[in-house]
């Protein structure tokens, strides 16, 4: 087995909203680090933060300050489009809501990340088809969002997530949705990715049932302003 | 009143998409406004025309004129009350840009005929009395800054050389609809001038102008003038003045046509805009039509709360596009005024653009209320954004 | 890429109403746009492709039209001496006197008078014109009072088919013949000998004279000498000028009219296709931040959003301007504003307008798309992954 390297370091993140006037801190001064192939839940009450940190850590929000480094890059640091072109090779996200394009067919979604590279369409084809297996869907690639059931969206969307094979998974609430069956399918699932492909997943839920099937749960709470943020007017 | 409240809430809803929305149905009116003035300019000859009095003029064509001879058998046709005659000029003032209609008349018969040209008594006798004197209307007295004792020059086209008039009197309309662009001068002038250059076009008459009696005898009188000089070397055609200004608006009666086909297609696109507004704000907001109907809501009240909303918008598009369309006409006004001596937004035009807001508001509402009345209560609760 | 126009495809297709409704304004903009501009094409190709070149026309200084014109016998006479004039294959000179009247005559449909050239013409006149060919019967006998009409008269008036009869000048007249000028206005003439016109009508002038040059660069020395001659008072120019001068006033209103119209449709057009596109936009906020999340540039959503902006309106531009093209069964029938004489002129469609009709549907697009595109391209993705 390999030594285990960290893949994911905060350091010093802070992350305030601007509501007219005022600045509402979310997050303070957070550190803390991420083995690869680790599975990690996130949770804590409502406006702890947990879904914020998740966004940073995806690339889709910037901190106000601080740094996050993923496999040797600060992407504090990337421009937007440079952003961008790591999310689509580093990240896969798995929504709450599916968040399937609904006027392309679940091959089409699955598909979609794909564009983004440089692979032939045979290729992408390819890997497409290898995802679908994977969650078990090949027999409905051509139905579109609309004529899947929650749990079956769901899936296309963990295809989709991990069909470019990105660096990290991502989740926020990924059972929300979802009735008490396809929910242990989707985490079932999450869990063979984890612990069959090496996959390193960050889950934010609320769910205990499913914090549960992560490896290492963190809570985050208002509380965990440890040091003061440099004001940021 | 909550209604009231919800409506205009609701319409504004998505200001972008209002705003759009009324922005397309200004446009929309300020078009078609401006058509009909087009349609109405063109007629503008014909309102402005009267029936009781008759235009003699060679039954060839315009462009043959009739012995003057045919003034005094004229007048004693039983049922004429009195008779003029004139010439069409068709001189250039500069610039062939500048065009207005002028004519030689006979001054004071063709003023007594024309009651519409208000000319003050003062201006009228120094008309009379100078042989080389113009009446020009007071919108070419201002288009051109001509003060009373002005020089006037016109380039002859029909009668070649260049002729000198002095400004001696200015008309206005007594009408709206009267055409204050005209210019009037001696017909015995313009004789004169011919008798000596080109003989034997002198001691002819363009058109007669005739005053009846009794203008339900027009048609009786006209036929009385015309049977006078059948046979003769010059045959006539008498008609009624109306009559006259619509045989030239029938010659160009496709132009028309076109016009009004396109003021047609406006209605159709503002149609269009609307109902796509309303399609999208209903489709939007199917869940909340659910919970009023879970509230006991009746149908009624939806449909007063759809079309409510619709209606707002077309008709503050609608004030808009009314007000504007009179700067806008205005401006085609000075491009054309040429083509159009009288460009005026009729109340008509007015009170018709109010109905085609309304109408429009109506019915961009019927399928969209249509679709919220029947949808059902469960499946559309579901739908919350 | 494939899926990236299958997208913006289906989504159009998603909102069909929406789509349809605001291509459907397009299209009638474009209609609009493509007709005017068809219309105007085909009076400028009667009036301007009426006339040859190297013809030249002569009527008297100052008047605007041949019917206003007078120009005497002996005047006539001085112009036939000049050099220029060419000389035929038949050893005569390519010279004609003419007289130009107006005729009121009743239009057989409506039974309405209308204006109709009468043109007085000699041996020379149909060489001269190249354009015009009998179609049926023949040219009237010199001396005679046989007329010959051209088909649009012939269709449109009482009396003008080959055969019949038309009464004027207190004669009876017999179209022995009708000819066919194509789109110029001669179709909308009728053509006697000018002599019997002349003593007809008790006219001793003529309006006009035609000749054609015999070497074509002599015009501007020509019309030099003829203009300052003092034994004249006329003015000479070259027939494709004069009869471009003819459809100056007319031109003039089409063009304003028609720009006034178009600039306010496309201006409605265009809020039309900006409502729907926003209304695009801001019902897929949540799909927007999703796209963005997967790695996909503010660009390529500005792209996407655009092109299906700019395909209802390339839909509604071919729409449009297919329905225009149908126009060209029509002929307007009316009314020159400056010669006061009767004038048929088609809806013809160019190349050019095909063009430019479709680049002006696309530049509608582009112009009410790309603000509602560049919305949808600047959200901050978590606002958009929220708001979805």
């Amino acid at each position: 087995m390999d030594s285990i390297k960290t893949l994911i370091q905060v350091k010093n993140v802070c992350k305030s909203y601007r509501r007219g006037d005022l600045i509402i801190p979310v997050l303070g001064n957070l550190s803390f680090e991420i083995a690869e192939g680790e599975f990690l839940a996130l949770m804590g009450p409502s406006g702890s933060g947990k879904s914020t940190l998740l966004n940073l850590i995806a690339g889709i929000d910037k901190p106000s300050s601080g740094s996050i480094i993923i496999d040797n890059v600060d992407i504090t640091t990337l421009s937007e489009t440079e952003l961008a072109d790591w999310r689509a090779a580093n990240v896969g996200f798995i929504f709450q809501f599916y968040n399937l394009i609904p006027v392309l067919t679940a091959f089409e979604n699955v598909e979609l990340p794909l564009l983004l590279t440089t692979l032939s369409k045979k290729e992408r084809h390819e890997h497409v088809n290898l995802a679908l297996g994977v969650v078990n869907l090949t027999d409905r690639m051509d139905h579109y969002p609309g004529q899947l059931s929650g749990g079956q969206q769901q899936r296309v969307a963990i295809a989709r997530a991990f069909v470019t094979d990105p660096t990290i998974l991502v989740a926020d609430e990924p059972t929300g949705d979802l009735d008490r069956v396809s929910a242990d399918d989707v985490l079932g699932l999450m869990v063979r990715l984890n612990s069959e492909l090496g996959k390193t997943i960050i889950m934010v839920t609320h769910d205990p049932r499913a914090a549960k099937k992560a490896r290492i749960i963190k809570q985050l709470e208002k509380g965990s302003f440890n040091a003061a943020c440099e004001a940021d007017i | 009143m909550l209604l009231a409240k919800l409506i205009f809430k609701n319409a504004f809803r998505s200001k972008l998409r209002s705003t759009l929305t009324i922005l397309g149905i200004s446009l929309a009116i300020i078009a078609f406004g401006f058509l009909r003035t087009v349609v109405e300019a063109w007629y503008a000859g014909v309102e402005a025309s009267s029936a009781s009095r008759l235009v003699t003029r060679n039954s060839i064509s315009l462009i043959f004129p009739l012995p003057i001879s045919y003034k005094e058998k004229i007048r004693q046709i039983e049922g004429v009350s009195s008779v003029s005659y004139g010439n069409w000029f068709g001189g250039i003032y500069i610039d062939e840009k500048n065009f207005f209609a002028n004519f030689a008349i006979e001054p004071k018969s063709y003023l007594d005929l024309y009651p519409e040209y208000i000319v003050s008594d003062e201006h009228k006798r120094a008309f009379l009395k100078d042989r080389k004197g113009a009446v020009a209307g007071q919108n070419i007295v201002e288009r051109f800054g001509w003060k009373i004792g002005d020089n006037i020059t016109l380039r002859g086209t029909i009668y070649p050389g260049n002729w000198e008039f002095v400004l001696t009197g200015i008309y206005k309309g007594r009408d709206k609809t009267t055409d204050e662009s005209q210019f009037f001068f001696h017909w015995d002038y313009l004789n004169e001038i011919v008798k000596k250059t080109v003989p034997n076009r002198a001691d002819q008459a363009g058109f007669y102008l005739v005053g009846v009696k009794d203008p339900n005898l027009a048609v009786v009188i006209s036929e009385r003038i015309d049977r006078t000089f059948k046979n003769s070397l010059a045959e006539t055609l008498t008609e009624t003045e109306r009559s006259f200004q619509l045989s030239f608006i029938y010659m160009t009666e496709a132009i028309l046509m076109v016009i009004q086909i396109v003021s047609l297609i406006v209605i159709i696109i503002i149609l269009a805009v609307v109902a796509n507004t309303m399609a999208m704000s209903v489709r939007e907001r199917l869940a909340e039509f659910a919970v009023f109907k879970t509230l006991g809501f009746s149908g009624g009240y939806i449909l007063l709360m759809i079309f409510g909303e619709s209606l707002i918008i077309t008709s503050i598009g609608g004030i808009i596009g009314i007000i504007c369309t009179f700067p806008a006409a205005d401006a085609f006004a000075s491009a054309m005024s040429n083509y159009f001596p009288v460009f005026i937004i009729t109340k008509e035009t007015i009170y018709l653009n109010i109905a085609v807001s309304f109408l429009i508001g109506i019915i961009s509402a019927v399928f969209p209320a249509v679709r919220a009345l029947r949808l059902q209560i469960a499946e559309n609760l579901m739908k919350v954004r | 890429m494939g899926i990236f126009f299958l997208y913006s495809l289906r989504n159009l297709f998603k909102r069909r109403l929406t789509t349809i409704l605001t291509a459907l304004g397009m299209a009638l903009v474009v209609f609009v746009f493509a007709s005017i501009l068809m219309l105007s094409e085909g009076l400028r190709q009667t009036l301007v492709d009426t006339g040859t070149y190297d013809n030249v026309v002569i009527v008297r200084k100052g008047a605007v039209s041949e019917v206003q014109s007078g120009i005497e016998r002996h005047q006539a006479s001085i112009i036939e001496t000049q050099p220029e004039v060419a000389i035929g294959s038949d050893g005569k000179q390519q010279y004609a006197k003419e007289l130009v009247v107006l005729i009121n005559l009743p239009k057989r449909d409506t039974d309405k008078p209308s204006n109709v050239v009468i043109r007085g013409i000699e041996e020379h006149s149909l060489p001269l014109r190249p354009q015009v060919k009998i179609v049926e019967g023949r040219m009237p006998k010199p001396g005679s009072s046989e007329i010959v009409a051209g088909v649009n008269i012939a269709q449109r008036f009482k009396g003008a088919g080959i055969g019949e009869n038309l009464n004027f000048a207190l004669r009876s007249w017999k179209v022995v013949g009708i000819f066919d000028a194509g789109k110029t206005g001669f179709s909308s003439e009728i053509w006697a000998d000018v002599e019997q016109l002349m003593s007809a009508f008790r006219r001793p002038v003529y309006s006009s004279v035609i000749f054609k040059l015999r070497d074509s660069s002599e015009f501007q020395r020509f019309k030099s000498r003829i203009e300052t001659d003092p034994r004249l008072t006329v003015e000479a120019k070259r027939e494709v000028r004069y009869y471009a001068d003819q459809s100056e006033t007319m031109a003039k209103f089409l063009r304003i009219l028609g720009m006034s119209l178009t600039v306010i449709f496309s201006l409605g057009a265009i809020i039309g296709a900006m409502i729907t596109m926003y209304a695009a936009v801001a019902n897929r906020i949540g799909e927007i931040g999703t796209l963005r999340s997967l790695g996909f540039q503010r660009r390529d959503i500005l792209l996407a959003f655009l092109l299906e902006s700019l395909l209802i309106s390339f839909i509604g531009g071919c729409t449009g301007l297919f329905l225009a093209s149908f126009l060209q069964f029509f002929t307007v029938s009316t009314m020159n504003f400056q010669t006061f004489s009767e004038l048929a002129f088609s809806f013809n469609l160019t190349f050019e307008i095909i063009y430019l009709s479709i680049f002006f549907s696309i530049l509608m697009g582009f112009l009410g798309g790309v603000l509602p595109a560049l919305r949808a391209s600047r959200m901050q993705i978590v606002d958009s992954l929220r708001a979805g």
